[in-house]
């Protein structure tokens, strides 16, 4: 391949694309997800439903994607409250030795849980559904993005550049403006995007468990709860296409926060 | 023993995130060095002196483009020639002692260099500790990892496994850079050894001072290029000897020789 | 000396950070819509009285203030009283005890096999940056990270139980018997498809982690001079290489203990294997609080000792590390 990274922008404008049409397609879904045949119960995958229906007849393709979009958007808010707690505990770290050893006690605390386990207290005490999810999601993912943050922050308070900033007399908001936001907004960003695949796969294996989003919902760890049932049936379909989908759409977003990643790096 | 003929060298480097474009750091060099003799090559830093003894080895990153003619005892050396001569007939000491795996101790890198070097795996530990006794590294030394290690004592064992190696040819890379001055003369000595022996040493340097006492033939590279090679003998009084402006500044801007003339202008980029 | 004091303060680093998880537990319960007395009578819920009730809350101290009522938990705790679990009709110790035992058995081998293949591909893969078999290990690794775990279970359970019949359906062993008098065959075989699945999807973190050590080594001088000396790449990659990634890898294994935890609550949930991480889902559904609480200690215990081995074994292997004397 004579020019490696072309070849990685084409898969990640491919990803983009792929994600954008999802997210479009099942705007104009309506009500199909909902809707029930009552002629048509556990049909394999054929023209009318490329996917195949479920057990009261609702059609497998269109449950699929209106839970991607469901997935996309916990995932998304999660992911964006987790950076915000993020930033916010490396900020507090910042202030002194005490707030930081604070702030390292908390971390660890929560990195000591296992993070489903964790997840599934914080659900379970928030009384489950989907704000209880996405709290949680943030919640319990923070914790190793912080570190990073910190890490970075400390760095940069120590830097020769920023301490002769503060040798010149420059004021704090200056610092804080010229060098300590560039350095660590694209931290940020990456680090959300790269906690975007934790927060979808936790938010469905949240639900898939049954502490996440409630059985009406078309979640895709719901759908995939439901397809358990009919396992030792061989009704394959259930569970083999949303699973695929949600793959597919954690893999796409993988790869855009790998090539920003990247792209960062090479500055 | 090794003919360069016309050698350059190409790059790749990102002109923007996605485009890829090829910078040239070697052009047209030419030089030969025979057996017996040290031959210098001296340049500032960027002249490209380092990835002249990597091309020399094959050991330049895969995406790059070489032109020229490579010559070793009078059969061309191409990249698979070189794959075969490694660490037999073709001999690198490292610039940087980065080079020494922190986590193996002295004697046993040198003896793994043994056996790459054609040593069987039951001769090599012998081999190995006549090569660190050789060049005055005691017990201790030899069972210390390279961290315990001081920067002279480090770039002997990296001599040491040139040694090991009895290759015709021996690159030397900046061996003398950060040492003290009786350490610098040491190694410097071991490389006249070397010579002496009837091998050819290759001494790649920027510190054209040191390096002329051991050396019979010098060559004065700038920004990717050979610009002239001088016996040894012609770097003497204001250097009327030498044929380029750039060599004859070198020499004179010696700290023995008054300091006249500095190089000032500044070196454009490579491109 | 000098190896015991950062002991020392890695232990009491420990009891602090359990501590804080212990209070993060209590305060989760506290917090959550579930009447601790309520939770603890279960479904007899509609027998009790209020008398009854009040006598429970007294027990327990459920009408004291939350402090007091931690302080009391704790104390229980340290006497090696945690409760009783109203979902399996048990005290909670024994619970845990039981069924840890059976998750032993899926979380040690995947943990064993994961970080094996782990290392392995990881190596493969960094011999030769971007070779083809780099590509595909480099691929695997990326997409088994972004698969559900439980799905690929359920495929695994469709395909080898359901459609082949290969492997059993369900369970630790096969319905009606008891564990005892399970056959060490009869086991394994109930435990081989939980295993391989375990196994495949938590190999991805330590490939990853291991080629980009190798990378990071095949392209630095420590590699170019061993190819000055005439190696190979494979001579360096198991003479150099290996040896740099292994320490890495081991750390990494050790500190994931908590995530590989998280596969066995679902992998047992998928394939209905009565471990730990089936009773855990069990304890949450059916808010039995006084196993969740105990559960979620234990398991915080095992992560800080992972994370804990993790970080004296690098103090105690390498060399740069390790204090002279």
């Amino acid at each position: 391949m004579s020019q490696p990274r072309l070849s990685a922008l084409l898969s990640t404008a491919l990803a983009g694309l792929l994600l954008a049409s999802a997210l479009i397609a099942a705007a104009g879904l309506g009500d199909t997800p909902r809707q029930m045949h009552f002629d048509a119960r556990l049909t394999p995958p054929n023209l009318d439903f490329w996917f195949g229906t479920d057990a009261l007849g609702r059609d497998v393709a269109a449950r699929t994607l209106a839970g991607l979009t469901l997935s996309f958007w916990v995932g998304s808010l999660a992911a964006l409250f987790g950076t915000l707690i993020a930033l916010g505990m490396a900020l507090t770290a910042m202030l002194g030795p005490r707030w930081d050893a604070l702030v390292s006690l908390v971390i660890d605390t929560l990195l000591s849980v296992p993070h489903l386990l964790l997840l599934l207290m914080i659900a379970f005490a928030l009384g489950g559904g989907t704000h209880a999810v996405i709290i949680a999601v943030a919640l319990s993912h923070w914790p190793s993005l912080a570190r990073v943050l910190r890490a970075e922050l400390l760095h940069l308070r120590q830097a020769p550049y920023v301490q002769i900033s503060q040798a010149l007399g420059k004021s704090r908001g200056f610092i804080v403006r010229h060098h300590w936001i560039p350095q660590v907004l694209p931290h940020c960003l990456v680090g959300a995007l790269l906690l975007f695949p934790h927060a979808v796969l936790h938010e469905a294996a949240l639900s898939f468990l049954g502490v996440g989003l409630s059985a009406e919902q078309p979640a895709i760890g719901v759908l995939l709860g439901e397809s358990m049932r009919h396992v030792s049936g061989g009704d394959w379909w259930l569970g083999v296409f949303p699973g695929a989908g949600l793959l597919l759409m954690v893999l796409c977003i993988q790869r855009l926060g790998e090539t920003l990643r990247r792209a960062w790096a090479a500055r | 023993m090794l003919q360069i003929d016309d050698l350059s060298l190409q790059l790749p480097y990102y002109a923007s995130w996605w485009r890829r474009q090829w910078a040239e750091v070697l052009a047209g060099v030419s030089l030969d060095v025979r057996p017996g003799e040290v031959h210098a090559v001296i340049g500032a830093s960027g002249a490209g002196k380092s990835l002249l003894a990597h091309a020399l080895m094959g050991l330049l990153p895969a995406p790059h483009r070489q032109a020229g003619h490579l010559t070793f005892k009078g059969q061309p050396l191409t990249a698979a020639r070189q794959r075969q001569l490694r660490g037999r007939e073709l001999a690198l000491i490292p610039q940087s002692l980065s080079a020494l795996d922190p986590l193996v101790r002295s004697q046993r890198q040198v003896r793994w260099a043994a056996q790459r070097a054609g040593h069987t795996a039951a001769r090599a530990p012998h081999t190995a500790n006549q090569a660190l006794a050789h060049y005055q590294l005691d017990e201790r030394a030899q069972q210390a990892f390279p961290h315990q290690l001081s920067g002279g004592m480090a770039r002997r064992v990296l001599t040491a496994m040139a040694h090991v190696s009895s290759a015709q040819l021996v690159i030397a890379d900046e061996p003398s850079v950060g040492l003290d001055p009786q350490q610098r003369d040491r190694v410097l000595n071991a490389l006249a050894a070397l010579a002496r022996e009837g091998k050819a040493v290759l001494l790649i340097s920027h510190d054209l001072r040191h390096a002329l006492p051991i050396a019979q033939r010098v060559t004065i590279m700038r920004q990717g290029r050979c610009l002239e090679t001088a016996p040894a003998a012609a770097f003497e009084g204001d250097g009327h000897a030498l044929t380029t402006r750039y060599a004859q500044a070198l020499w004179r801007a010696l700290p023995d020789n008054h300091f006249t003339s500095p190089v000032t202008q500044p070196a454009p980029h490579v491109a | 000396m000098p190896v015991i004091c950062p002991l020392c303060v890695r232990l009491l680093r420990m009891a602090l950070v359990l501590l804080c998880v212990a209070g993060l537990t209590f305060g989760l319960m506290l917090a959550s819509p579930i009447d601790p007395i309520d939770a603890y009578l279960g479904p007899q819920i509609a027998q009790a009285s209020t008398e009854q009730r009040e006598m429970i809350a007294a027990r327990w101290g459920f009408d004291q203030p939350p402090l007091v009522q931690f302080g009391h938990w704790l104390g229980q705790l340290a006497s090696g009283e945690m409760g009783w679990s109203h979902v399996y009709n048990q005290p909670v110790s024994e619970v845990i005890a039981q069924r840890f035992q059976r998750s032993l058995a899926l979380l040690g081998l995947a943990w064993l096999l994961s970080t094996l293949l782990g290392f392995a591909l990881g190596v493969l893969a960094g011999v030769r940056d971007q070779s083809p078999l780099d590509r595909i290990i480099n691929s695997y690794a990326y997409i088994t990270a972004a698969t559900p775990a439980f799905w690929l279970a359920m495929l695994g359970l469709l395909l080898f139980s359901v459609t082949l019949g290969w492997t059993p359906v369900c369970c630790a062993g096969p319905s009606g018997s008891l564990s005892d008098d399970l056959g060490l065959a009869t086991r394994l075989h109930h435990l081989a498809l939980p295993v391989a699945t375990l196994t495949l999807l938590s190999t991805a973190p330590i490939t990853l982690h291991t080629r980009a050590r190798m990378r990071e080594l095949m392209a630095s001088p420590v590699a170019t001079q061993a190819f000055a000396q005439g190696a190979g790449r494979w001579e360096v990659a198991w003479r150099h290489g290996a040896r740099h990634a292994c320490l890495p890898a081991i750390t990494l294994a050790c500190a994931s203990l908590g995530e590989l935890f998280g596969g066995v609550m679902l992998i047992e949930q998928v394939f209905a294997y009565p471990g730990l991480g089936r009773a855990t889902v069990e304890a949450a559904l059916r808010s039995d609080v006084p196993l969740l609480m105990a559960i979620a200690l234990f398991t915080a215990l095992l992560v800080s000792l992972g994370n804990a081995t993790a970080d004296g074994l690098y103090r105690l292997i390498d060399p740069r590390l390790r204090r002279q004397g």
